[in-house]
């Protein structure tokens, strides 16, 4: 009996996979089982349960946030505070840092611990202060060919009064421009919620990775929920019809490489998930940082408009 | 002393009389249709703009005959087997049928007062003006034709923002028009982006606010959250013009509000100031 259609486009994915030098932790014999782990579950379509799953880890309150990361990955870490304008934004962090010896820029969104920090990081959620602070450093790594790095874990944008205000939809696109515009290397990895507008204001990057529990989304499973069904509690069927897991996104070309986690999740092990994560951002960027600047502006705007299915 | 009741029994009064079809929502006048269209669909009594068709719109902004369309051949796929209440294939053959377009932009060259320029212009009935693969490729593709040609691209916008059905790829539509309209700059092409009624959420977060003039038309709503999101939120109480194009020229994030019938006119001076062909 030949191979169903099906299968036939599961080889392809899985060869395709195998041949992608993207997935960090890949190259290191004792991640090989995990890896082989993570492309066996890649064989088969990821269930509406499995999108489910991916949706709360990476909701999960000990996962870990940028800061979490920014300690482990980068030495000699130096906060950068403010907009320029008015203000400091806490739902947006940036600063500069030593990556393997490198200086690199670094703007993510962060979330809060405990109650009265997440109410002033407003759950990770930017004003449009917020992204001009990311805009600014992003310039700021430009000028000085530092290589910019993006953490991204955000419900989404900031919906308030003074948000909108302050220009927020001109905003989330004036920071994908900067990004086009970029003479350096930029990695973005997705390493909780990537929500929408607010996610993709920092992600328009020449390598973008996805943590294997991360998801990525348009718009979030209630909000979907919401709009569709007229029911915040269908967010479950609602990610199952929008896909928003590492696995679908990468199908859909959307991102070049799953970051794999600890067993049973990042919030399992922050030492390892960063040392994963660490490993993936540098292998990326080590592909990336002797290609001229004008070459990897002109691939990465190809790359972006390159996006979209058709007839 | 006691109390009286005078309150008045409500239960059996007759319901209001059916409103009228063609009332305006603003002033509640009544209009006859071959009026309001001669008019610009723009309310004679109030100056209430009434949506306009992608096509009405075109007829109006591009000089007699002038107008070439491209990109007519593109129409969306079902990346993710989309269903919610019914599949997104029947939600698209429903929207082509009624609107008589392939998707939610239209797109072409043309010439404005002999002006050369490029047209990309929405249609709110296609989908809600939703942004998916085909607005964001059709977009893309008026960006590089007016590079080609060296004229600036008008853009008409009119959508509710992405395409939820299309998933995360209605997303990756944001960065593509950005990285278009960054293309077209750098070809030294001007962007002039006139927002409509409704200009929010992906739209107003991608290409239409990176024009190099932003102008909107009265009263058009441009924000990035709906009001509705952001009153359940913040429960904040929302301001009466949240939102609004005049609430967006009083905080600096626009250049202009232009009454339709004044459009043309304003689009035709900028043409000049950017010396766009003859």
């Amino acid at each position: 009996m030949p191979p169903s259609e099906h299968e036939l486009r599961l080889r392809e994915r899985l060869g395709r996979l195998r041949n992608m030098p993207l997935l960090g932790g890949a190259k290191l014999s004792g991640d090989l089982q995990r890896f082989q782990k993570q492309l066996d579950r890649l064989q088969q379509e990821a269930t509406d349960e499995e999108i489910w799953r991916s949706v709360q880890l990476a909701r999960h309150d000990n996962r870990p946030y940028t800061l979490d990361y920014v300690v482990r990955l980068l030495d000699d870490w130096f906060e950068l505070h403010g907009d320029r304008f008015s203000e400091d934004d806490g739902a947006m962090v940036s600063g500069l840092g030593k990556l393997d010896g490198r200086t690199v820029a670094l703007v993510g969104q962060q979330k809060g611990r405990d109650i009265k920090e997440r109410a002033e990081r407003r759950f990770g959620m930017p004003d449009p202060e917020g992204y001009r602070k990311a805009m600014r450093v992003m310039e700021l790594a430009d000028r000085h060919g530092f290589p910019v790095l993006s953490l991204v874990d955000t419900p989404g944008a900031y919906p308030g009064v003074a948000a909108e205000q302050h220009g927020q939809g001109g905003t989330i696109a004036a920071s994908q421009a900067v990004m086009a515009r970029l003479n350096v290397p930029s990695v973005a990895c997705v390493i909780g919620e990537g929500g929408s507008g607010g996610a993709i204001a920092i992600a328009l990057a020449d390598r973008v990775l996805m943590q294997e529990n991360a998801i990525y989304s348009v718009i979030s499973p209630e909000g979907c929920a919401m709009i569709l069904w007229r029911d915040a509690g269908e967010a479950k069927k609602a990610a199952a019809a929008f896909k928003p897991d590492a696995a679908h996104c990468l199908e859909l070309g959307v991102i070049d490489g799953i970051v794999p986690e600890p067993d049973g999740g990042a919030q399992n092990d922050h030492d390892e998930a960063a040392r994963l994560l660490k490993e993936a951002i540098a292998e990326n960027l080590e592909e990336l940082v002797d290609i001229p600047g004008d070459e990897l502006r002109r691939r990465r705007r190809a790359k972006f408009r390159s996006l979209g299915v058709f007839a | 002393m006691t109390n009286v009741d005078v309150s008045v029994q409500t239960g059996d009064q007759p319901a209001p009389p059916p409103k009228h079809p063609n009332t305006c929502p603003s002033c509640h006048s009544h209009y006859r249709d071959d009026e309001l269209e001669a008019a610009l669909w723009v309310c004679a009594h109030c100056g209430h703009h009434f949506p306009m068709r992608a096509r009405a719109r075109i007829d109006y902004l591009a000089d007699p005959g002038s107008f070439v369309e491209e990109a007519t051949d593109l129409h969306s796929e079902d990346p993710l087997g989309f269903f919610d209440l019914r599949p997104y294939t029947d939600r698209i053959a429903e929207a082509e049928l009624s609107t008589g377009l392939s998707d939610a932009m239209v797109i072409g060259q043309a010439t404005l007062d002999g002006r050369g320029c490029e047209l990309a212009v929405m249609d709110f009935k296609f989908m809600g003006g939703s942004m998916g693969s085909v607005v964001g490729e059709k977009f893309s593709r008026a960006c590089d034709s007016a590079a080609e040609r060296g004229v600036p691209l008008i853009s008409v916008t009119s959508s509710g923002g992405a395409r939820m059905q299309e998933g995360i790829l209605a997303l990756m539509q944001l960065p593509k028009t950005v990285c278009a309209v960054e293309d077209l700059h750098d070809a030294g092409q001007p962007l002039l982006s006139v927002m409509a009624h409704p200009t929010t959420g992906g739209v107003l977060a991608s290409f239409a606010t990176l024009g190099d003039v932003l102008l909107a038309e009265p009263g058009a709503l441009m924000s990035f959250a709906g009001p509705r999101v952001v009153q359940q939120i913040t429960r904040e109480k929302l301001p009466e013009d949240f939102g609004l194009a005049e609430q967006n020229l009083r905080f600096g994030n626009i250049d202009a509000i232009v009454p339709r019938p004044e459009l043309r006119g304003r689009l035709s001076a900028l043409l000049r100031l950017f010396d766009a062909p003859i």
